[in-house]
C-alpha cells in the first residue's frame, strides 16, 4: 500500500519534471487532470461559464509558456489556481457594469443556485448591482467568501496575500456594499 | 465584524447564491491544442524600425511630440 502511494507519487513527480523540460505529452496529462479544477475555480469568480472556458485555456496558455520557470516540488494545483485567479480578477476589471442599477438581474446571477425565495426580487437586483460595482480584487474575495464560503486560507493562497488581508478585503468590500445597498434604498 | 456587517454578508449570501454547477461541462483540450498550434504574431524588421525611427525622432525633436500626439 505504501509502496503503491510511493510510486503514484514518483509518477505525479516524473509528470511534473518532463512538463517543466518542455513534454508537450505531460503538459496534455496535466491539463486532462486540472482543467476541471481550474474552471471550477474561474466559473465561482467569473460567474460566466463561457468566459470561464475562455479564461481555463488562457490559464493553461499561460502555464505552457511559464514552464521553464515552473518548480516541480511546488505542485501544480496551486500554481495553475494562481495563475487563473490573476486572470479572473483581470477579467471582472475589465467587465464594468453598464448601468448602475438596471431593472434585470445582471449576467453574474445568470446560473447561480435559485437565491433565497425570501429576498425580494427587487432587493436580490440591487444586491447584485451593488455587488457588480464593487472593484474586481475586492469582488473576487467577496465572492469566494460571501457567496462560495472558500475558506480565508484557500483564498488567500489564490490570490497571494495573507488570511488577514482577505479579512480586510471583506471587510472593505461590505463597507462599500452597505453604503451602496442604503443608496439604493435598502437596509441591510 | 459587527452585526451590520454580517447582516450585509448575509443578505449578498441569500440573494446571490452560490453557482449551482461548477462542473466543466466539455473537454477544453481541442481549443488549448488549437491554441498551441497557433503560430505566434511575429512583427516585421520594419516596423520595428519604423518605431525605432519615431522614437528617435521625438526624442531629438521633442517639440513635435503634440503634433504626434494630436494626429493618434
Amino acid at each position: 500500500m505504501v509502496s503503491d502511494r510511493r510510486k503514484m507519487t514518483e509518477t505525479a513527480v516524473d509528470l511534473l519534471e518532463q512538463f517543466a523540460s518542455g513534454d508537450a505529452a505531460a503538459f496534455e496529462a496535466l491539463f486532462g487532470e486540472y482543467q476541471g479544477q481550474v474552471y471550477g475555480w474561474i466559473v465561482r469568480i467569473v460567474r460566466d461559464p463561457a468566459a470561464a472556458e475562455d479564461l481555463t485555456v488562457e490559464t493553461f496558455w499561460r502555464i505552457y509558456r511559464a514552464r521553464a520557470r515552473f518548480d516541480p516540488r511546488c505542485g501544480f494545483g496551486p500554481w495553475a489556481r494562481r495563475i487563473a485567479t490573476n486572470l479572473a480578477v483581470g477579467h471582472l476589471g475589465a467587465r464594468r457594469p453598464e448601468t448602475e442599477l438596471s431593472d434585470e438581474a445582471p449576467p453574474a446571477q445568470a446560473r447561480s443556485s435559485p437565491p433565497d425565495a425570501a429576498v425580494r426580487a427587487d432587493v436580490r437586483e440591487k444586491v447584485a448591482a451593488a455587488f457588480e460595482k464593487l472593484p474586481a480584487r475586492l469582488r473576487a474575495a467577496a465572492t469566494l467568501a460571501m457567496i462560495e464560503e472558500t475558506p480565508y486560507a484557500e483564498i488567500g493562497a489564490a490570490l497571494g496575500i495573507s488570511v488577514g488581508a482577505v479579512k480586510s478585503r471583506l471587510f472593505r468590500a461590505t463597507r462599500l456594499l452597505r453604503k451602496s445597498l442604503i443608496g439604493a434604498g435598502v437596509e441591510p | 465584524m459587527n452585526e451590520s456587517d454580517e447582516r450585509v454578508q448575509e443578505l449578498v449570501r441569500r440573494a446571490i447564491g452560490p453557482m449551482a454547477d461548477p462542473e466543466l461541462k466539455r473537454d477544453l483540450w481541442p481549443r488549448m491544442r488549437a491554441r498551441l498550434e497557433t503560430p505566434p504574431v511575429r512583427v516585421p524588421w520594419w516596423d520595428w524600425a519604423l518605431a525605432g525611427a519615431v522614437v528617435l525622432c521625438l526624442i531629438v525633436f521633442p517639440a513635435a511630440i503634440p503634433a504626434v500626439l494630436y494626429q493618434l
